[in-house]
């Protein structure tokens, strides 16, 4: 097992799946020549040349269309969209035609694409660089969403994508790429689907996915030393479709339930967790179920401000401290 | 066009206009709902091209009226009616409707309702057939209003740059629904907004299947010979509204009596019977022949064909299952 960076876990699935596969491509801006906004193609350009590896123009709606255009014909694109606050732009084609094609046409097609694309709050660039956005993806049917937290998960959850017939949404984040980690150094294939117990707890489930799923960590740290909590962290690696048997049996087990999710509470991954909790584990429930969520603005540029409206593990923790009436 | 050619053509035109005459009745009996956009006025377009190209080998993509361009590739009238129908028989076995007709097996694409929405697909059908080596080409049809959307701008560009073999049809009937051409675009001949792109491109009168053919031709040629991409634009008329609701209010009586006198069929038809090859007699006896099969076959098949079960709502949503356990649950590693 190597330690290697989440970009490199990334670049090393495109890598072996295009040796793999001509049919296998990968475009985006910025990524060829230059190697990709975070290196995650870096050296592809060199090795599949130009017609495998695609600079594209700014033209989101344009090359995601051509993307899924090509998979109706058996192409397995990778596509990078630089920030997910871009992907609104490409949004029509995803959700109109990728995600619907296998539906409208009665099975006949299929666009087995996949879109990657970083987002997140980083480093204070300001209201249209830090949009989260997972909660617009995963409410769309046809259309698979995961989110890796790691780079074993970054890595094994692109091949599988790749791998995979259905169009599939890939929400990474800005700040993880040169988070280090460990990697099989054999192919390994990450499920789709269900989630991943971070951590074994038995008094409250901690639920978080990509960034959050460390604050989760770094909270059930803090919770087991110094107040005698033990939590479970479970990291919903899939956001579409929502690991509803992982959940129900987590909460079952604890009988307590908080959700951190980097995102503005309204109609998002909190919610819908709440909501699946609500109808597979109602009765189990010691409390009623909390959201730790960022705050409803666009993001402020100013370093103070932001990090006001992001939470972090200090927020995770305080709010199980409510819980349990501690606070 | 050879003699024969032009005759199982004017059969083929009548074919396409008399389903849609059908289509519009089986509408106000309501046997077909949602929105239906029919294409008399226009089949000089979709059969002249066709005729240039190989149907069932080249790739066909088009917008929301699509009927005839399925047709057109090889579907089964009958499979185009049923999905009208809404039945499991149907192209898309009753989950697409009119809008969204889809024949893979004839490589016909398929009909979206975004307006523009094809554009960037057929740019990547055209990817796809260069990753792969093939001679076929892809074919874009669609409206003359779909080009003020940002993603005509943005393929003609990719498509260009990265010399895709596509051909982008522009039927200009004039109206998107109920504007204008001169009130919605700032040039009307739209092949003249194509030249900044370094794309070939050149228009063409649409009402006259011969001559739509010949300049697909050439347009064919150029994109199946590697050139590149080619935008051939036919100057063509709707003759119902745009779609059922439309009481054509925003238009003249006169100018739709002065495009119905250049009849893609009856110029087709006229030809013929001066060059002594069709007698009036059998023309109309060929329209009731067509009507004949209609009737007897294509609705008598719609209407008998089952509809979908309700247990298979959720069929087609996500890859099957079974042939995806490895990625869903990770057991490949
Ligand atoms: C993105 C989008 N905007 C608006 C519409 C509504 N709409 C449907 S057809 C149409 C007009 C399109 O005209 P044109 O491209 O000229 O094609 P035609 O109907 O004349 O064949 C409009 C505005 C739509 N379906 N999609
Ligand atoms: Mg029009």
């Amino acid at each position: 097992m190597a330690q290697i960076m989440l970009w490199e876990a990334i670049q090393r699935a495109h890598d072996e799946e295009m040796a793999r596969d001509p049919m296998v491509i990968c475009m985006g801006e910025d990524i060829g020549v230059a190697g990709g906004t975070y290196k995650a193609t870096k050296g592809l350009f060199e090795k599949y040349g130009p017609l495998r590896v695609m600079d594209t123009p700014i033209s989101e709606g344009g090359f995601t269309g051509l993307a899924i255009g090509a998979s109706f014909l058996g192409v397995r694109p990778i596509v990078e969209i630089m920030s997910v606050n871009f992907a609104w732009l490409a949004m029509d084609q995803m959700f109109n035609s990728a995600a619907k094609i296998r539906y409208m046409s009665g099975g006949q097609l299929e666009a087995p694409c996949v879109f990657r694309s970083a987002g997140g709050a980083a480093h204070q660039l300001g209201a249209q660089h830090s949009a989260r956005m997972e909660k617009v993806f995963m409410g769309i049917a046809g259309l698979r969403v995961v989110t890796p937290s790691n780079p074993k998960q970054a890595y094994g959850l692109l091949k599988s994508a790749i791998r995979s017939n259905d169009p599939v949404f890939i929400n990474e984040h800005e700040l993880m790429y040169n988070m280090k980690g460990e990697v099989p150094d054999s192919e390994y294939f990450h499920p789709l689907e269900g989630s991943d117990i971070a951590r074994s707890g038995t008094d409250v489930t901690l639920f978080g996915y990509n960034i959050s799923v460390h604050w989760c960590l770094k909270a059930a740290e803090i919770l087991d030393k110094q107040y005698g909590i033990s939590a479970e962290v479970i990291d919903l690696y899939s956001l579409s479709p929502l690991d509803r048997a992982g959940i129900k049996q987590s909460v079952s087990k604890t009988h307590r339930a908080v959700i951190a999710e980097e995102d503005e509470a309204p109609v998002g991954v909190g919610a819908e967790i709440i909501a699946i909790i609500n109808e597979e584990c109602f009765f189990e429930l010691d409390a009623a179920p909390v959201r730790v969520h960022s705050a409803l603005v666009p993001q402020p540029y100013n370093h103070t401000l932001e990090k006001a409206a992001i939470p972090d593990h200090e927020d995770v923790v305080k709010a199980v401290l409510k819980l349990f009436g501690k606070a | 066009m050879k003699i024969e050619d032009k005759k199982r053509v004017l059969r083929e035109m009548v074919l396409h206009r008399r389903f849609e005459e059908r289509c519009y009745q089986a509408y106000i009996e309501r046997k077909i709902g949602g929105f239906l956009h029919l294409y008399p006025g226009q089949e000089a377009c979709c059969n002249g091209v066709m005729e240039a190209a190989r149907p069932g080998h080249d790739y066909v993509i088009t917008g929301y009226r699509d009927h005839v361009h399925a047709i057109k590739c090889g579907s089964d009238p009958k499979a185009v009616m049923a999905e009208l129908y809404g039945k499991e028989t149907g192209s898309s076995k009753g989950r697409g409707g009119s809008m969204h007709i889809f024949d893979a097996a004839h490589r016909f694409m398929g009909g979206y309702a975004l307006v523009g929405g094809p554009f960037p697909l057929a740019a990547g059908i055209a990817k796809a057939i260069q990753l792969k080596g093939g001679d076929e080409i892809a074919i874009c049809f669609l409206g003359d209003a779909a080009n003020n959307q940002g993603v005509f701008h943005e393929t003609l560009n990719m498509a260009a740059l990265w010399n895709l073999p596509v051909l982008f049809v522009c039927e200009n009937n004039r109206y998107g629904i109920g504007t204008s051409i001169e009130r919605s675009t700032a040039v009307v001949h739209q092949h003249k907004r194509v030249a900044a792109y370094n794309i070939e491109a050149s228009e063409c009168d649409g009402q006259d299947v011969e001559v739509v053919y010949e300049h697909a031709r050439k347009a064919v040629d150029h994109v199946r010979s590697g050139k590149g991409p080619y935008f051939l634009e036919l100057m063509t008329y709707r003759y119902r509204g745009h779609s059922m609701s439309d009481s054509r209010g925003y238009r003249t009586r006169e100018e739709e009596e002065l495009w119905k006198q250049r009849d893609p069929i009856f110029i087709l038809r006229d030809r013929l019977i001066a060059a002594g090859e069709l007698t009036m007699e059998a023309y109309e006896a060929l329209e009731k022949e067509t009507d004949a099969y209609i009737e007897n076959e294509v609705i008598k098949f719609s209407e008998e064909s089952p509809e979908p079960r309700v247990e298979d709502l959720e069929k087609y949503v996500l890859a099957d299952r079974a042939s995806q356990q490895q990625w869903l649950t990770g057991q490949a590693a």
